[in-house]
This record gives structure tokens, sequence and C-alpha cells, in this order.
């Protein structure tokens, strides 16, 4: 915390950084690349996978930079970090997987005719 | 500072000693964060859930959001990537803030606390705009009676106002207590237009086509022939303009409530972490913490204001941008 001039310049950096992500995000978001939105990984589209990795990167940058996380005692940090992390991938994973069954169900297959018949 | 203790007692029992190094305040405002992030989750896990379950009918972002103020040309994204870029920019004069308070700094700290305060009104000024012009809504549609919704485009696939080809104006007054009517009491505005004007200015006009909600293939929402559309907007019942909690001329009722409610339960984050900004913007100024010493409060309402710009960054990649 001596270095004044160091601090300020990592702010700037973190600033530009997460500018310049958001600028390419939109930019992605508009012209939509063939490549990007055509092809899948898991199940989702890669044009998806980039802006989740993306905002991945940012939320680190606004937590460890901004909020100084990168600062606290490691355990701390763990504490916070881990928690959301694990409990958020899980709870998405269920969500998300639940949500696509619904779908079959909604639209039947033939299997399911008679359930997606009580929507 | 002064509690700093001597080597002789330098016992994690004798008091005085931090958990995790961590004052005490820092720590219950990130278990706060902690506990509002699970929050905003379980939102956005919702609406993954309804999205995934309606993932071939879901409303397309681009397509509902593109105002931008004092233009009339559809601009998709750009508006809400302003709204970003403000966010951010007010959570770096807010880290700012935090780096003066450590030296002391405070004329600095005051300058860029007012400055995090003017991006945070930005902010929640263009969310109040973007509501508005969501609840106004841009072309109107039909709905059917499963509840979908038949939006017009012409023959290059852009959007047509329906008022604009409709003939004739319907003749339905809204239903008020002072004629009489308490038990079917219109909570909406009644549509200046009914089905049957719509009806017969899209057969006189064969260039319009109907536009549904279903997604093809290729991402693109499905356009129907001019015949297709004819046999199509017979099953339509009723006429929706804007949206609201019930009916949404973009499609899905529930992407207008997972709009409102996560806009604004974001935006309301925004509104307290202003007042709180507010609050702690004028004790910096009466030298409050001058003469406590150190500047942790704006170090604790920075955490919380870059919390509110944490969540943003991710309602804006999966509510506007996947």
């Amino acid at each position: 915390m001596s270095q004044n001039s160091s601090h300020t310049k990592r702010i700037w950096f973190v600033f530009f950084l997460l500018l310049v992500i958001t600028v390419i995000e939109v930019f992605v978001g508009i012209i939509k690349p063939a490549f990007l939105a055509d092809h899948s990984f898991i199940g989702l589209k890669l044009i998806n996978w980039f802006f989740i990795i993306l905002t991945l990167v940012k939320a680190y940058y606004i937590v460890y930079a901004f909020m100084h996380m990168e600062n606290e005692n490691s355990f701390f940090r763990r504490l916070m970090v881990y928690s959301i992390v694990f409990y958020v991938s899980y709870i998405m994973f269920i969500f998300l997987t639940e949500g696509g069954y619904m779908h079959d169900m909604f639209i039947g297959s033939d299997k399911f005719y008679h359930i997606s018949k009580d929507f | 500072m002064s509690t700093v203790a001597t080597t002789a007692s330098k016992s994690d029992w004798g008091g005085g000693s931090r958990p995790f190094n961590v004052s005490y305040g820092k720590m219950m405002m990130w278990f706060f964060i902690l506990s509002d992030a699970l929050t905003f989750s379980g939102f956005l896990a919702a609406y993954g859930l309804m999205r995934f379950k309606f993932i071939a009918t879901w409303p397309i972002a681009e397509e509902v959001f593109t105002h931008v103020p004092f233009t009339h040309s559809p601009q998709p994204l750009l508006y809400v990537a302003f709204m970003t870029f403000i966010l951010i920019f007010s959570s770096v004069t807010m880290v700012l803030a935090v780096d003066a308070g450590h030296h002391m700094k405070k004329n600095k700290v005051i300058l860029y606390m007012l400055l995090t305060i003017i991006g945070g009104l930005i902010f929640v000024g263009s969310q109040a705009w973007e509501w508005k012009t969501f609840i106004k809504g841009s072309h109107g549609a039909l709905e059917t009676r499963s509840g979908n919704i038949l939006q017009f485009v012409d023959e290059t696939g852009k959007h047509v106002n329906i008022h604009s080809f409709a003939i004739g104006n319907s003749e339905r007054i809204a239903d008020t207590r002072d004629k009489g009517i308490w038990f079917s009491e219109d909570s909406h505005a009644v549509p200046t237009i009914s089905v049957a004007n719509v009806t017969a200015g899209f057969k006189a006009n064969p260039k319009l086509r109907i536009k549904t909600e279903n997604i093809l293939a290729n991402g693109h929402k499905e356009i129907l022939s001019h015949e297709a559309s004819l046999s199509k907007i017979k099953q339509a019942v009723g006429v929706v303009e804007g949206a609201n909690m019930i009916h949404n001329e973009y499609g899905k009722p529930l992407f207008a409530n997972f709009f409102f409610f996560i806009t604004g339960f974001h935006g309301f984050h925004v509104f307290s972490g202003i007042v709180i900004n507010v609050i702690i913007f004028f004790n910096v100024v009466l030298g409050t913490y001058e003469k406590r010493g150190h500047y942790e409060m704006v170090e604790k309402v920075g955490l919380y204001w870059h919390f509110v710009d944490l969540v943003w960054v991710f309602v804006f990649t999966f509510f506007y941008l996947v």
C-alpha cells in the first residue's frame, strides 16, 4: 500500500481490460460470427461459451482487483470463493438439466406424449 | 490500529486478534455479499430453467432491447453496453476512492465518491428508461388462444407497427367500476384497435408477413408466407401492445416477468447502493473518517458497490448476450 502509483496503475489496467472485454462481447454479439454460432460444445453453442468465459474473466478481475480479494487471507478467500463457485456450478447444472428435461416433456416426444398433453 | 499486540501477549486468546485478519465490518459485508450472490444465482438459475424449457420459442433479447434514446433505427445491445460501461466506470471511481482513503486524502475521496454517485444515478436513470420503453412496446402484436405471439414484418423482415396497417378503430372501451362493471375491470390499457381491425388491414396488404415465436435452426425467428399467415391470423384472440406481467408483445410473458424481476432487483440494489454512498459521502465531507483515523467505511460501501457491478456483469451476459 505504500506504492500509490502502482495501485492506481493496476486499477486503470483492470478498467481498460473490463472495457475491452465488454466491447469485444458486444461486437461479437452483434455480428455473431458463423463459426461461433453454428458449432456447439457439450450442448452449448461456442458463442455462448465465449460469452460465459469472458464473463468469468470479468468477474475474476472485479472480485480480485476491485474488491481486493487478492490481498485477503487465503483461508478467507477460499471460504468466499469456493462456497459460491461450487454451489452455483452445482445448482446451474441441476436447473439446466431439469430445464432441458421439461423442454422434452413440453414439446412431447412419442414416449412422453401423454405428459405433454397436460401442459 | 492501536490494538496491535505486543510480542509478549501474542496469543489468539488474549483478545484483539481478528479471524482471518479481516475486520469485523468487512467480514460481515462479505458474508452479506455471499448470501446476496446466492439470491441472484437463484434468480438466474430460475431464468435458465424456464429458458431451457422454452428454448425453441424464447424471445431473442437483441430483437427486444433495440432502442437507444434520441434515435429511431434499431441498435441491438448498444444501449445496454453503455449502461455496462457506466457501471464499470463508477466501479473504478469507487476503487479509486478506497485507494485515496488508504492514503488519507480526504479531497480525493470526496471527488471520487461524488463521481461514483453520479455514475450510479445515470445507470438507474438508464434502467428506468429501458423499463419505460419495454412497457410501452414498439410495434404491437397479436396473441393467439394458446398465448403465442404473432408479430408483423414486411418482406425484408423489418418489424411493422400494427397501427400502420390496421383498418378502423376498436369500439371497445375499458371496463371500469364507474360503468357498473366491477367484476371484470381492465387492469391494463385497452388497445385502440381490435383483432378484426388488424386482420382486415393484413388481408389488404399482401406485403405483410407474420413472424412467429418459433426459432429456426439458423437462430432466427420463423417468418411465414403471406398465405400461411392468413390462416395463422385466424387463431388470434387479442391485441397486445407493450409488455406487462400478463401479456408481452415481444413473446413469452415469462420473459417480461424475469426481466422485471431480475433487473428490478438489481436496480433496487443500485438504488440502495447510491443511498449508502450518499450517506458515506457526507460523512467524508464532514470529516468523520478523518477524525476516526481510517476510511474503512468507504472500503465497506465500496465492496457493496463492486458487488452490484459484479451482478450486472452476469445479468448482462445471461439476459442480453447469451
